[in-house]
């Protein structure tokens, strides 16, 4: 089943043509990733779809709903979470209250303690640092911390923006696992990637955005295997 | 599950420090001379307390640079003097307009909230377009906006209302909350206790309201205007409200002001008001609400009381000391807030409030233990 359908989606940043008019599906249960070079529009898409930005023209649909000019807060209430690109947990806040924040909208407030307590089941380290001001964590525990919060509105779809950034080998590792236990919990993966290699390696699908368009897709096996992404984005070997 | 509220040991140190003060100052006012300078810095202290703090939720917790306090102030004060003077005393006040159209007076408290409300209706008013506004820009918005309320407060046309640039007199100041045996000696002083309850009630509705799930968004938004916009916040909705509330408090601080004052007239509350408030605000401390109401003591004391020798001459020991004499003391307070400024940037208490370093330290002992 298509989750999210994206149809001929056009975004201008004053009078420039940000996307291109690109079309693409996310299904139910996948991981699907963008891949591309910078300014090539992939944030610009997720930007779109949270309802940060407004499309020129196009449509999104999310699941059966036309979602294409609601405001931020309604997408959110729908079912799809951001995690902004460099991590931007409130550093002014502590661990707790960043997670708490993420279930601003939600209205059952009594179960909002059980999601705090899922998620410190699945990052021990937040429960660690529970009542530390987010400003204070290393760069891997705020990647941590903005999933976390992401994962307290209990989203369908999770969009990814660079969760990879600027963080230790290892690091990436770990979030990319974090990314597959996800899935395997029922999340939808829209994720974005400058590691384009890791990415396509965990993805069900890919897509290659340049300046705007969609100029390749496949699943993330065969694009790791296809020539031209080997060259510009996998590094030729 | 339902989530417990933790008393913190910071909590109740910070709850015993302000009762004590309130004894303190309850029972220093039964037994030292009223015309003492203390109480004179007291009530001030505690009206800019309230009006420091109402600014930091604004400016320091969700990040709106606003320099509109004193036209809020203005409208506070003006809508608290003109509600309360006793109907006996108009034709006075308002000799050049026939006694003024307004003919009832409101008791003390309705007429406070009412300030507040009428300032907080203004700020959503002009909020509608100003919020769309930046940083600086919002700046100079709201500043201009107190400009142009100054200036309409004093318009001759309005005199009937607001007494034009005369003053307004006569209200409810308060002394006139002390209590009074037949004789009309005062039994019990409570001038100065009054205002340490209104703003001690309107603070601690301001701190319940920076810890709750609405203010917590506050500070999201002043953290990251784009991620908190992802997590589903409304940010028009919050900074409109974060407007409103902010001059909510500016009011009722106005109309504390005008209490404090006895009289008030539209020409006191210029932009320098503003400007003081906003450094008490930086001197205790962007973000931190017992940094706002102690620096707001602390700037009172010295401009009103501790400063003051250096108006005058002073000799030691026959020795004329040089360069004193009146204006001086606006010198030497001009280098001490830039010293704080150079050398203490984030203020006394920084980000921090006064639970926060009880609650620290005990961690700490905690730690060697």
């Amino acid at each position: 089943m298509n989750m999210l359908k994206v149809t001929n989606l056009k975004v201008s940043y004053g009078g420039i043509e940000a996307l291109k008019g690109i079309s693409f599906d996310v299904e139910q249960g996948q991981i699907v990733t963008l891949i591309g070079a910078n300014g090539a529009g992939k944030s610009t898409t997720l930007r779109a779809i949270s309802g940060l930005v407004k499309p020129a023209s196009g449509s999104i649909n999310f699941m059966g709903q036309d979602i294409t000019n609601l405001n931020p807060q309604r997408i959110v209430s729908t079912g799809i979470s951001l995690v902004p690109e460099g991590r931007r947990v409130f550093v002014n806040l502590t661990v707790k209250e960043n997670l708490k924040i993420g279930a601003y909208l939600r209205q059952d407030k009594d179960e909002i303690e059980e999601t705090i307590q899922d998620i410190y089941r699945r990052f021990p380290r937040l429960k660690e640092r529970e009542w530390q001001l987010a400003g204070t964590l290393s760069g891997g525990e705020q990647q941590m911390l903005a999933v976390g919060r992401a994962m307290m509105a209990r989203p369908k779809l999770m969009m990814m923006d660079e969760p990879s950034l600027g963080l230790a080998p290892l690091v990436v590792k770990d979030i990319f696992s974090i990314i597959r236990d996800l899935k395997s919990e029922g999340i939808t993966i829209l994720l974005i990637e400058q590691n384009a290699n890791a990415a396509l390696r965990c993805a069900d699908f890919g897509l290659v955005l340049e300046t705007g368009r969609i100029t390749l897709t496949g699943t993330g096996e065969s694009l790791l295997n296809n020539e031209q992404v080997k060259e510009a984005y996998l590094g030729a070997d | 599950m339902k989530q417990k509220r933790k008393i913190t040991p910071g909590a109740v140190a910070t709850a015993v420090i302000v009762i004590a003060i309130y004894a303190a100052v309850f029972i220093s006012e039964q037994f030292l001379p009223p015309t003492s300078m203390l109480f004179t810095v007291l009530k001030k202290g505690a009206t800019y307390a309230l009006v420091a703090v109402s600014m930091n939720l604004l400016n320091g917790f969700t990040g709106l640079f606003s320099l509109g306090q004193a036209g809020f102030m203005l409208i506070g004060a003006y809508t608290y003097a003109v509600l309360t003077i006793p109907v006996s005393q108009r034709a006075a006040v308002y000799q050049y307009y026939d006694g003024g159209i307004i003919q009832f007076a409101l008791p003390v408290i309705p007429a406070i909230i009412l300030a507040g409300l009428l300032a907080a209706l203004c700020a959503l008013l002009i909020g509608l377009p100003v919020l769309r506004l930046k940083s600086d820009y919002l700046a100079i918005a709201t500043l201009g906006f107190a400009e142009i309320m100054r200036s309409i407060f004093q318009w001759d046309k309005l005199g009937p209302l607001t007494n034009g640039s005369n003053m307004l007199r006569l209200f409810p100041t308060f002394n006139d909350f002390n209590i009074k045996n037949a004789d009309g000696e005062v039994v019990v002083y409570l001038s100065t206790l009054i205002p340490f309850l209104i703003s001690g009630v309107c603070i601690l509705i301001i701190v319940l309201l920076i810890r709750s799930t609405y203010g917590r968004a506050f500070i999201a938004i002043r953290d990251d205007e784009v991620a908190a916009e992802a997590m589903g916040i409304n940010l028009a909705h919050h900074k409109r409200s974060a407007f409103c509330i902010s001059s909510f408090f500016a009011g009722v601080g106005g109309a504390m002001l005008a209490m404090y004052m006895n009289s008030v007239q539209a020409k006191s509350f210029t932009s320098a008001m503003t400007y003081e408030i906003l450094l008490i605000v930086v001197i205790g401390g962007i973000g931190s609400v017992t940094g706002s109401c102690l620096s707001s003591f602390l700037f009172v004391a010295c401009s009103e009381w501790w400063l003051r020798f250096l108006d005058q001459k002073q000799v030691i020991g026959g020795w004329e000391v040089p360069l004193l004499r009146n204006g001086f003391r606006l010198v030497v307070f001009s280098i001490i807030i830039m010293i704080v400024v150079l050398f203490f940037r984030k203020g006394i208490m920084g980000d921090k409030e006064l639970w926060d370093l009880f609650n620290r330290k005990k961690k700490k002992e905690g730690a060697q233990g």
